[in-house]
């Protein structure tokens, strides 16, 4: 299967580890990438906030190039595929609005016929890889780890945007924490919102939101959690000190992305992972995957 | 069928904390949840507590937490529930104050609907009376909303600081900014209300007023198209405010967003707040974590910024 990969600003930006490691599983489960290099950020709902027709055109513009290469878009950050998804309804179901936003994009010879889907790697790995495969390919299994999801908003809601998980019930991330043999932890703030939107303006409420997110996940028994979205990863980990004092509580909580967490259980290393570049410590994962490693060569399951 | 139905009950007269009771109740086919709390109320325990009126999702009063999301009771299937969670779960509606099991204390929602000045400003006391309204007028749905406080109770900002004037309130706001026949005047004063603390700007964009309304108003797009309203009114002083212009200028200039400028954009020259951003920028910039500032545009960005800044018509859209 192959897609146009949209890489987003985050994963280009403040979390190069998230591009790093897609780009260092995607081969393993039979992925094959041509990267978007010409595209332009998706507004992340912030540009959309002071023009909506030029966000729509932000995105149109990134699915028309897509479709000059005959592909379908494969997103790697939660709030990308919400903002691309919502787009894309809009545009496929509005002709009007199409050809108005196609006018903007004219001076560039491009134009988007509404041909293309936005998937996020998440459901790609879900729906299209399976679990058969990934399994195939998973060298260790986490069987020690207990591992929290965190959804993130975009990839959720609003469910007639996004379309793949249930919004009040979600199972996907759940499914691959059990594939590569880890237990999910089941807390309330696995589909609440991180707080990256507001955490520059209004740090307080922010860190509030976050830091009782992860305290609930850690008193759920959880030794790392996992999210598929880098504006989540950047407040769940970069954050995480300031939010653990703003509600009283010592989290120390490793966050991996999506693509480092399947990376490990397929036995990448983990500086291949970038795994070295987070805030806050993941040794305690990395040593738990390392003595995996040891039990399976000693011969023990 | 008979199915269990988890209800949370709490007295604050005579209960520390709430606790669950299970009811055991026979289903039949096209039942709500509502359905079954007042046969359970009638045959089971007289004194479970919940609001409820009209039986068809026009008076707002049964919202409540099924199965973990706010819904009106009496448009639940409680077949659909069943297939959906396995488990009929009820409790009362979050964050805000129970009166007795399901019945929250609606009070505080109320006063910030009148905070925000729920009715028409400007000469409407003039001799002339109010223009009257366009035919075909929309307040992009926000009519539609019947104050059953779901949204609130769904709002993570809510949940984090109960002092936000919350979705309800804040959509009821834009039904005015959107009305013709108030003054560019009044507006303006309106807004100068809105932007403070507590209000347009605290919304996270987290979408969970969006998705558990029951009557699509979609609170959070009304307090987005505040937020419009207010930049191009020309309050553009406050961080969620400049967030939004040096985001938009940010792309504009390369494509994509530098995280390494962008909390400058926010923060400007606010020294105090700078001083508490930079530890963790330098932490950053140790793990590898921050983009370098003059990082080339991408390819065609001339077109990226053409779109961007084209004129477009003011006002709220």
């Amino acid at each position: 299967m192959k897609y146009a990969l949209y890489p987003g600003c985050a994963a280009k930006g403040a979390t190069p580890e998230l591009f790093q490691s897609t780009m260092a599983i995607i081969g393993r489960l039979g992925i094959e990438v041509t990267e978007l290099t010409a595209s332009s950020c998706c507004g992340a709902g912030v540009v959309g906030e002071a023009d909506p027709e030029g966000a729509l055109a932000l995105s149109a513009r990134t699915f028309a190039q897509a479709e000059g290469l005959g592909l379908d878009i494969m997103t790697i950050c939660g709030t990308c595929q919400g903002v691309m998804g919502g787009a894309n309804r809009r545009l496929k179901s509005d002709p009007a609005l199409l050809a108005r936003v196609n006018r903007l994009l004219a001076p560039e010879g491009l134009v988007y016929s509404g041909m293309v889907q936005v998937k996020h790697l998440l459901w790609i790995v879900v729906r299209e890889v399976g679990m058969e495969r990934l399994k195939d390919e998973v060298q260790i299994t986490l069987g020690d780890l207990h591992i929290a999801p965190f959804y993130g908003c975009y990839i959720l809601r609003p469910s007639w945007d996004v379309g793949f998980d249930d919004p009040e019930h979600p199972t996907s991330m759940e499914t691959l924490i059990r594939a590569v043999g880890a237990e999910p932890v089941e807390y309330a703030g696995k589909v609440k919102c991180c707080g990256f939107p507001i955490i520059l303006e209004k740090e307080n409420i922010a860190l509030t939101m976050n830091g009782t997110n992860l305290k609930e996940a850690k008193d759920a028994g959880a030794d790392m959690m996992v999210t598929p979205c880098p504006l989540c990863h950047m407040s769940l980990d970069i954050y995480q000190e300031r939010a653990g004092r703003t509600v009283n509580a010592r989290l120390e909580l490793p966050v991996l992305h999506l693509p480092q967490m399947l990376g490990l259980a397929m036995g990448v290393p983990p500086e291949q992972l970038g795994m070295q570049r987070h805030l806050v410590s993941v040794e305690p994962v990395i040593e738990a995957v390392e003595a995996r490693k040891t039990m399976k060569k000693a011969g023990r399951p | 069928m008979r199915l269990p139905f988890i209800i949370t009950k709490y007295n604050p007269e005579l209960e520390h904390a709430a606790h669950q009771e299970t009811y055991r109740l026979a289903v039949s086919r096209g039942m709500t949840v509502l359905d079954a709390l007042i046969r359970i109320k009638n045959e089971l325990d007289g004194r479970v507590t919940f609001r409820y009126s009209c039986r068809s999702a026009i008076c707002g009063s049964c919202a409540m937490t099924i199965n973990g999301s706010e819904k009106l009771a009496c448009r639940t299937s409680i077949r659909k529930e069943w297939e959906r969670h396995g488990k009929i779960d009820i409790a009362p509606l979050r964050h805000l104050p129970i009166l007795k099991d399901l019945a929250v204390d609606m009070a505080g929602f109320w006063s910030k609907t009148r905070a925000v000045t729920p009715w028409l400003g400007g000469d409407s006391s003039s001799d002339h009376g109010l223009p009257v309204m366009p035919d075909a007028y929309q307040f992009h749905n926000v009519d539609a909303c019947i104050m059953c406080g779901a949204c609130v109770a769904a709002c993570t900002s809510h949940e984090a600081d109960q002092g936000f004037l919350g979705p309800a309130a804040l959509a009821k706001a834009y039904r005015f900014i959107a009305d013709p026949r108030e003054s560019r005047a009044a507006k303006t004063a309106r807004l100068a209300v809105l932007e403070r603390p507590t209000g347009i700007w605290d919304c996270t964009r987290c979408n969970f007023c969006v998705q558990v309304c029951p009557k699509d108003v979609q609170p959070m797009e009304a307090i987005i198209r505040l937020r419009r309203a207010a930049i191009e009114a020309g309050f553009t002083q406050t961080g969620g405010a400049r967030h939004v212009l040096g985001f938009k200028q940010l792309v504009a200039r390369f494509g994509r967003l530098n995280e390494a400028i962008m909390p400058l954009k926010v923060v400007g020259l606010h020294l105090t707040r700078l001083a508490q951003i930079m530890p963790l920028g330098i932490r950053m910039l140790l793990k590898g974590k921050v983009p370098n500032p003059l990082h080339p545009p991408i390819q065609g960005v001339e077109h990226v910024r053409r779109i961007l800044t084209r004129p477009t018509r003011g006002g709220p859209v």
